[in-house]
């Protein structure tokens, strides 16, 4: 048995998405901040726009791992136009791509790599393009494991590189 | 603030802990938009093989960052930082998020420290490990 069919080889280096973020909004930041260091109060540096101007980075920064994309995108396109799969469906790749879905009922974060440029800043506005870079498979606890690396990167207004990423998916 | 002047191999990074269950899982989706069912119900969580609902991944994303800017202060960067999913961060664990220096360069007019990283719950099984690569000016 495998999950990688031909339709899936054949589709590694397509581009799965370019997305567009709104401007990001000090509100968002803030609101990140606080989310990822709960119940403890986020640092100035993400909300105090005071403090932030004495700091090296000279104002409110976005904490690096900050995702301007939720909560919609000013534009977003797919590979496939006719198809908008929920993200949360396991499957959602391929049905992305137009290919004959795997059939695959959970998936996981299997592990991330980031390589930061620029900071964000209020008022960036974020670009990310992604590309399919390769699937493997391995048996594991819970039976065949189909593993999917997913590369993006991100630009700003200005065309400067605010990171690169590869994201590992694992999917049963 | 860290003094880059000080740091040494096998130093460790001061942790990061949290006591973790809903109340953080929930504004993390909020944040993210990221509302899957095996984030927010227990049944969810058993039905994918685990004993509760469990965090996000990138929750200990966060707090392998969270980790980094405490310890660097705000003069330090984070040039780059990977992490791998080792196990579930069911509810009611405590996570602790931890690093050790592993290696140290000067690049032009910058100290870059390298570090692994690693959460783990209240009885050690690591939740995620990592790399990171720190940069200080000098």
């Amino acid at each position: 048995m495998s999950y990688i069919s031909d339709e899936m080889n054949a589709a590694l280096g397509t581009r799965l998405s370019r997305k567009v973020s709104f401007p990001v909004s000090e509100s968002d930041i803030r609101r990140w901040a606080i989310a990822v260091m709960w119940p403890e109060p986020p640092p100035s540096l993400f909300w105090d726009a005071t403090y932030a101007k004495t700091t090296p980075q000279g104002g409110i920064v976005a904490p690096e791992e900050f995702n301007p994309f939720a909560w919609m995108c000013a534009e977003s396109e797919s590979h496939d136009t006719t198809v908008t799969p929920d993200p949360n469906d396991p499957n959602h790749l391929e049905l992305a791509l137009g290919i004959p879905s795997p059939g695959l009922q959970f998936q996981l974060n299997g592990g991330i790599s980031v390589e930061y440029g620029v900071r964000m800043h209020p008022g960036d506005v974020i670009t990310s393009e992604s590309f399919l870079a390769s699937y493997s498979e391995r048996e594991g606890r819970l039976g065949l494991m189909l593993f999917t690396v997913i590369e993006d990167v991100w630009t700003n207004q200005n065309r400067d590189v605010v990171k690169r990423s590869e994201t590992t998916l694992i999917r049963y | 603030m860290t003094d880059p002047q000080s740091l040494n191999v096998g130093d460790q990074l001061p942790t990061f802990v949290r006591a973790t269950e809903l109340a953080h899982w929930n504004r993390y989706a909020a944040v993210n938009d990221e509302f899957v069912p095996i984030h927010m119900d227990d049944a969810a969580g058993q039905a994918a093989g685990y004993p509760s609902a469990f965090g996000m991944g990138h929750l200990q994303w966060s707090y392998f960052h969270n980790l980094l800017r405490s310890w660097m202060g705000e003069t330090g960067r984070i040039v780059s930082v990977s992490c791998q999913f080792r196990g579930p961060n069911i509810k009611g664990q405590t996570v602790t998020a931890q690093g050790v220096i592993t290696g140290t360069r000067q690049e032009g007019n910058e100290l870059l420290v390298e570090a692994d990283l690693w959460t783990d719950e209240q009885s050690h099984s690591q939740l995620a490990i990592g790399k990171a690569v720190v940069a200080f000016p000098l």
